[in-house]
């Protein structure tokens, strides 16, 4: 996500659908693996070599427009499916922040019960450090 | 790709005291709330909600609040919530909380504790972005006071 992508959220909030949701499903994501190489493409590449008819791929294809996964062009009579990173890298940075705080919290409990042991070294540690910043 | 769709995180660390020792950090509302950073109004009961007030200097104004759902002693702690409901102004009650698991696990220099939350999906797009901008204001600072909190405990 780049900067300006994070200071226009303030701005205007996207409604896209939970991307969680759109991904949570095989065809869907194999799908947005083809797109993800970067060429747009249309409803019939996509479908070839699948098992699966032209108007399911285009379901599937639609589910991952409304969560804003993907982005459809139009190019003469046919629409092409493009691959939109920012829903996905948006989804990640919000793990990512879950993930450290969880991180955060795990390393305050290891020191909260490992800094009661005698001669631990966390403990140790935790009491330098308080003695230098006093 | 298979990962980019997870909904869940998965985290696990080694601790030296026993597993009855980490139990109790986790399980009794006080020890909790000391690394936790909440000041829980009562004990954890099994089926009922706990409430509190978050404790971490900027984030006073936020209140804890989830429901515990198992109980399994030495075993198995877990609660439902809703994570970063730091907006006063928002009902996060409406919304699908995730799910918080503490497993332990004896090992032979301790413990091993392994955490999941999971259930990220139903979390609302615009949630996810208040969170960041709660990362933005202050989790560095934050780091600064858990360690001299640990000073003090010590």
């Amino acid at each position: 996500m780049s900067h300006k992508r994070r200071s226009s959220v303030d701005a205007k909030r996207p409604a896209h659908a939970p991307v969680f949701a759109a991904l949570g499903d095989e065809t869907r994501l194999s799908l947005v693996a083809k797109l993800c190489r970067g060429q747009p493409r249309s409803i019939s590449q996509l479908t070839e070599g699948s098992k699966l008819t032209r108007q399911a791929i285009t379901k599937h294809l639609r589910v991952l427009e409304s969560a804003g996964v993907v982005h459809s062009v139009r190019s003469g009579r046919e629409s092409l499916f493009e691959f939109d990173p920012e829903p996905m890298e948006e989804m990640k940075k919000y793990l990512d922040l879950v993930s450290e705080q969880w991180d955060q919290a795990l390393s305050r409990l290891k020191s909260f019960v490992e800094g009661e042991v005698p001669g631990s070294d966390s403990g140790a540690i935790a009491r330098r450090n308080s003695a230098l910043r006093i | 790709m298979k990962h980019m769709a997870n909904d869940r995180i998965e985290k696990q660390i080694e601790l030296r005291p026993p597993v009855s020792r980490v139990w109790r950090a986790l399980t009794d509302y006080r020890e909790f709330g000391e690394w936790f950073r909440v000041k829980l109004d009562g004990p954890f009961v099994l089926g009922q909600i706990s409430r509190g007030q978050i404790t971490h200097p900027g984030y006073e104004h936020v209140k804890w609040e989830a429901v515990v759902q198992k109980m399994e002693p030495e075993r198995l702690f877990s609660f439902t919530w809703h994570p970063y409901s730091v907006d006063p102004k928002i009902d996060y009650s409406k919304e699908t909380p995730t799910l918080v698991e503490f497993r332990l696990e004896k090992t032979a220099s301790g413990t091993l504790l392994l955490l999941t939350e999971s259930g990220f999906d139903k979390i609302p797009s615009d949630r996810r972005l208040e969170a960041f901008r709660m990362n933005d204001g202050g989790w560095t600072e934050q780091m600064k006071n858990i360690e001299s909190y640990v000073a003090q405990a010590a």
